[in-house]
């Protein structure tokens, strides 16, 4: 698939990322270089290969089902823009 | 020509863990807001989750429990998306390797079939934080305390075709989460929460667009928004309409659903593998320890409960259905040492006394031990059954167990047959025309004149004389 500015703004509004429109075309150039990468890989002969979700071939330490955590509120409602009542606010947020 | 209508469901279920699916924060509701909110759960940066392993643990005993495959290795993925409540900007769980593959749930359906509803997979991941709409003078408030919190999400295949199976699908899960002690099951608290998909079709047809209701949060809202819907589509299509797929959102205090602002990039996740969290391996030791520790399931109790008390398969759905009622059932019947009676009581007067004050079974103010106590007396005789229901309700209002009220309130029935023998004789000698009236009646007035001196000597013992001896009293001297 081509990347072009539509598909450039599409992503930078889901990553609520800012991108000005004559950064545009270059970030389209760089992006399809990507996936030109991407359908090189696509290419290599993988019938033998297991699919991996991790370069690492180790798996998931599991920690015991015990509290660890102190309570941390007054730390983090501190560094907050705005607190009341034990709860962080944000502009108006309704469905 | 009739709609066919399909419906699937998502639920997510709470699983009951001491503290969260990826830090060790504590797990419980009610806590002052942001008091169980960690480093992890707030998403600071430079912090990196660990999996609890008791959350995996029982996510893979409910894919035991409805003869799933368990994934052995899989894999936790983030799907992205911007909300206040979710402050890592996306949330962890599982898309391409669920730890619960393909399952089957079988339901009883109310004309006694039965129907297997197939579960495409269940997976694990985090609850979000709330926001808090109200009490924040036009702000949001938001309290994490819930971020982080263990769920398994369980799909199923769209194989229910009523509102009414998928209550009786939803009560079927409830019984298999609660039973296997993997969740509370307190609705009240959300842990379990249902997603409805529904769709409709003319028969043969393909499947029609479906809508999506979200959040719902009881058994009875889950069937009067999925009749709600299947009627909205219906008004839709035979108006010429489409039907556009959507979210919807049910108000089950108003009995309304609206459509959920919807933007086109909404479902755009770009879900990719969490590079913080390596594959969650699950050996054959670990599968066959599980096996080993599997509780016993709702449909293997409820054949026990056939065998075991002699219960109709009628009663032992009802008493099985949920472990609350099951394990009370069983302990009253222990404690009473007749299951028919404590199934009777249960079912009866309990279950009525329950519903009328809006009280769960395990919040019954009546102890198992007390019905059994209850039931033991009336057993043997103590008491007659118009007693016991008087027992019952005191000792629902706390006035103690039964043997206590029994003796403080003097209901032991009239056991001594003399004095008895003295109240009927009294009453004949008091009602001389009753007797005399009685006495001139055919054998089938006889049987209904009876009843005023079985009224009498009631009321003389204040309703503690023993019926059958009575009966019989009355009938030998009045001959």
């Amino acid at each position: 698939m081509a990347i072009d500015s539509k598909v450039v703004a599409q992503v930078a509004h889901l990553a609520r990322l800012k991108v000005d429109e004559a950064d545009s075309a270059a970030l389209s150039d760089r992006l399809n270089d990507i996936l030109a990468m991407v359908d090189q890989l696509q290419q290599a002969d993988v019938t033998d290969v297991a699919p991996m979700a991790h370069p690492l071939d180790v798996t998931q330490p599991l920690r015991e089902d015990e509290v660890s955590e102190p309570n941390v509120r007054d730390k983090a409602l501190d560094i907050a823009p705005a607190a009341e009542d034990g709860c962080f606010l944000v502009p108006r947020v309704i469905e | 020509m009739s709609w066919e209508v399909v419906i699937g469901l998502e639920i997510h279920v709470q699983l009951n863990t001491v503290s969260k699916l990826f830090s060790g924060s504590k797990l419980s509701t009610g806590a002052e807001p942001n008091t169980q909110a960690s480093l992890v759960d707030l998403g600071m940066p430079g912090t990196l989750p660990v999996v609890n392993k008791e959350a995996v643990r029982k996510a893979a005993l409910f894919g035991l429990a409805i003869n799933a495959d368990i994934c052995r290795h899989s894999v936790f993925e983030r799907k992205n998306y911007f909300y206040p409540d979710l402050p890592k900007g996306y949330q962890t769980t599982q898309l391409a390797e669920p730890i619960v593959g393909a399952g089957e749930v079988e339901i009883q359906l109310e004309n006694g079939e039965k129907k297997t509803v197939r579960i495409h997979h269940a997976h694990l991941e985090e609850d979000a934080g709330k926001s808090l709409h109200e009490d924040f003078h036009g702000m949001t408030g938001i309290d994490l305390n819930r971020a982080g919190t263990p769920l398994i999400e369980v799909v199923t295949e769209p194989d229910m075709s009523n509102a009414e199976e998928a209550v009786a699908f939803a009560r079927k899960l409830h019984a298999i989460v609660t039973s296997i002690g993997i969740c509370d099951g307190d609705m009240s608290q959300g842990n379990m929460r249902f997603d409805v998909n529904v769709s409709i079709r003319k028969p043969g047809e393909p499947l029609g667009t479906r809508t999506e209701t979200k959040n719902l949060n009881s058994f009875r809202f889950m069937e009067r928004a999925i009749k709600l819907e299947v009627e909205r589509q219906i008004d839709v299509l035979e108006d010429g309409g489409e039907i556009v797929q959507e979210t919807r959102l049910y108000n089950g205090d108003t009995h309304t659903a609206r459509s959920m602002r919807s933007k086109e990039d909404a479902n755009d996740y770009r879900y990719f593998p969490c590079p913080d969290l390596l594959p969650v391996a699950i050996t054959d030791a670990d599968l066959e320890a599980l096996k080993a520790a599997m509780p016993e399931l709702p449909n293997a109790r409820k054949a026990r409960f056939m065998d075991d008390y002699q219960l109709s398969e009628y009663d032992a759905d009802l008493l099985s259905g949920s472990i609350a009622t099951a394990t009370f059932f069983e302990g009253a019947a222990k404690a009473g040492g007749d299951a028919k009676l404590a199934a009777n009581w249960v079912m009866g007067e309990l279950a009525a006394r329950l519903n009328a004050e809006d009280k769960d079974i395990s919040d019954s103010p009546v102890s198992a031990e007390q019905l059994g106590q209850l039931i033991a007396r009336l057993k043997d005789g103590t008491i007659s059954s118009k007693i016991a229901k008087q027992v019952f309700e005191a000792c629902w209002a706390g006035e103690g167990d039964p043997d206590t009220i029994i003796e403080a309130k003097g209901l032991k029935q009239m056991s001594d047959s003399g004095e008895l023998e003295k109240i009927v004789d009294d009453i004949i000698a008091n009602n001389a025309p009753q007797v005399e009236d009685y006495r001139n009646s055919d054998d089938a007035k006889k049987k209904k004149k009876i009843g005023f001196f079985v009224g009498q000597a009631m009321k003389a013992t204040q309703g503690k004389a023993n019926p059958q001896q009575l009966n019989q009293l009355l009938r030998e001297k009045l001959q």
